[in-house]
């Protein structure tokens, strides 16, 4: 028996790989920084920046599609500049996938970080710094290796939670196959045409993959439980 | 020398000091809770920035608000041993110890490495993991690892508190041979009179972020206008060495710095010659006007009466002695004090029930 899969579905499973990957990457280097701001400023910005970074969870994801899409089209400030800077605008492309993936997923990445931030708390920094470690040196070699557990569970789940995305990617990347027809998509295209079959198959193997990967997470132990949490 | 003028604005209270301590020693820093002792030791640490303050340790300038001096805690050689041993627990044991030795400018050399961790006696857990060490042996390895990068100062804050008094009479000689064997300068934060007469040079009495007192240990603490004199534990400490061994009563013969005054006390032998300090609490003191005859109490010494006060109780009254250069406490009642007739200028004979000596 042949694999019940075509290659329209193989391009879309290869492409959600490189985008929940993509995404992660970006997600950890721009989540990691963001996180220790958040565990460490006395900021009156800090309120402010933590909704804005936890709206995702709570946020239909067609509503941040919908701006995305106005903020990265022709007429929009992001669509704008990158016109200038002679990118084209970047809706319905992999990068403005990956932008959006990287909004929608940011909390499932920065809230993890951040708790691992704060429970190391201030002592092993003060006393690395009594040792005659410098600001750097201190988050490299004591608060990055404290905070391993936590920025484990944040790239999973981050990699997970892209994963499964579908508002978000439909309403600025479309369906356009090869670029940004993604596993979710791909099925709601095989159910819309009736192919039952097919959708089962992808479904199916979203949900075995998803229920492994957290699987695996709480068997370290290590499961963050976001309050709030939803698709 | 050490020199510390501070002035910084705390929620409760305002931490104003200027201070001076010796170049090398143990300075102990004691205080009611929340008197600032903490906070002098995160300043000089600069884990906080006093607003007005200049810190000198042994002619390296680390603060001086005047010029606008300030260096930051990694640029401070320093060492810092918080009360909980706080060590890297994604480190080993030895690569703990190597942090800071690996970013000190002057690190200790290997043979000072191999003294250091033969004298807190942590040789055999070099290999292990962090998280399966005792309290006691964590605080060793904390003490190490910050003696290890050579600091011109080392600050701890009551490292003893957090360890159950078995661990901590077990780690208190690792202390008395680092006392003994360093050079560098001590600041020891502590709650503890034990610790304080068996490990401290110099004293250094905080009150609401106020110095109440600088002095050398056993000038300060039989200070009757102080309250170290009035605690219910109040002890005198006298230094003196070793200069006779009776093998045959397992007595020790001590004289005293300063007066051929001798003390005896039950101890095995110790080398002759040996300096040594003992620790006499107040109320194991009692005088008589005349040298006692057939008592069974060891020391019979003669001093004359310095001072005398109203002790903490109604009954009770302190009693400062001078025994050759030392200062010895007896806590007497008012009643003895009225029937002996006793005034300052007075001589007296001393009887002393119990000495705990430190070697």
């Amino acid at each position: 028996m042949s694999l019940p899969l075509d290659s329209a579905d193989l391009a879309a499973i290869w492409l959600t790989l490189k985008l929940a990957s993509l995404t992660t990457l970006v997600l950890l280097l721009i989540g990691t920084p963001l996180a220790w701001w958040l565990a460490h400023t006395r900021s009156r910005l800090k309120g402010p920046i933590s909704a804005l970074v936890a709206l995702p969870l709570v946020l239909p994801p067609t509503v941040l599609g919908f701006y995305l899409l106005v903020a990265l089209g022709p007429h929009g400030p992001i669509g704008a500049l990158t016109q200038q800077l002679g990118l084209g605008t970047l809706a319905f492309s992999f990068s403005g996938l990956v932008i959006g993936s990287v909004c929608y997923s940011m909390p499932f990445v920065v809230q993890p970080i951040q708790n691992a931030f704060e429970s190391i708390g201030k002592r092993p920094l003060e006393v690395a710094a009594t040792l005659g470690a410098s600001p750097l040196d201190r988050f490299f070699t004591v608060a990055l290796p404290l905070a391993r557990p936590g920025i484990i569970t944040a790239s999973v789940l981050g990699f997970a939670h892209t994963l499964g995305e579908f508002g978000v990617v439909l309403m600025i990347g479309g369906n356009i196959p090869e670029r940004t027809r993604v596993v979710s998509v791909q099925i709601f295209n095989h159910v819309e045409a009736m192919d039952y079959a097919s959708a089962h198959w992808l479904a199916g193997g979203v949900l075995i993959c998803s229920f492994v990967i957290l699987l695996l997470l709480n068997r370290r132990g290590r499961l963050t439980v976001m309050p709030g949490a939803r698709r | 020398m050490i020199h510390i003028r501070l002035k910084q604005q705390l929620a409760a209270f305002t931490l104003d000091l200027d201070l001076t301590l010796p170049a090398r020693g143990i300075s102990a820093i004691v205080g009611p809770s929340g008197s600032g002792k903490t906070t002098l030791l995160r300043c000089i640490a600069g884990l906080e920035r006093a607003e007005q303050a200049f810190i000198e340790v042994n002619g390296h300038c680390w603060q001086d608000s005047q010029r606008g001096l300030w260096l930051a805690p990694h640029k401070r050689a320093l060492g810092y041993v918080f009360q909980e041993a706080s060590l890297f627990d994604h480190l080993n044991v030895q690569a703990n110890l190597n942090y800071g030795r690996h970013r000190s400018a002057e690190p200790a050399s290997d043979q000072q490495a191999t003294q250091i961790i033969e004298l807190l006696g942590i040789a055999q857990l070099l290999q292990r993991s962090t998280s399966g060490l005792s309290g006691g042996e964590r605080q060793r390895v904390g003490i190490a690892r910050a003696l290890l990068a050579n600091p011109r100062l080392l600050l701890l804050d009551e490292p003893l508190t957090a360890l159950d008094p078995q661990r901590k009479a077990d780690i208190l000689p690792y202390l008395e041979r680092l006392h003994a064997e360093l050079d560098m300068p001590l600041l020891y934060v502590s709650h503890s009179p034990d610790e304080v007469a068996r490990l401290a040079d110099h004293l250094v009495l905080l009150d609401n972020g106020t110095l109440r007192a600088s002095g050398p240990l056993q000038t300060l603490l039989p200070r009757l206008d102080l309250p170290m004199a009035h605690s219910d534990d109040a002890r005198s400490v006298l230094h003196g060495q070793v200069s006779a061994c009776d093998d045959r009563y397992q007595l020790l013969e001590l004289t005293l710095d300063g007066s051929p005054l001798q003390l005896r006390l039950p101890h095995s032998a110790l080398p002759l010659g040996q300096r040594v300090r003992v620790a006499v609490q107040a109320r194991d003191v009692s005088l008589a006007l005349e040298k006692p005859q057939h008592s069974s109490v060891l020391n019979q010494l003669p001093a004359h009466i310095e001072a005398i006060e109203p002790g903490s109780h109604p009954a009770q009254a302190l009693v400062r002695l001078a025994l050759g250069d030392n200062v010895l406490l007896a806590r007497l009642t008012r009643y003895s004090v009225d029937q002996l007739q006793l005034q300052p200028g007075l001589p007296v004979w001393v009887q002393i029930k119990a000495v705990a000596l430190f070697d």
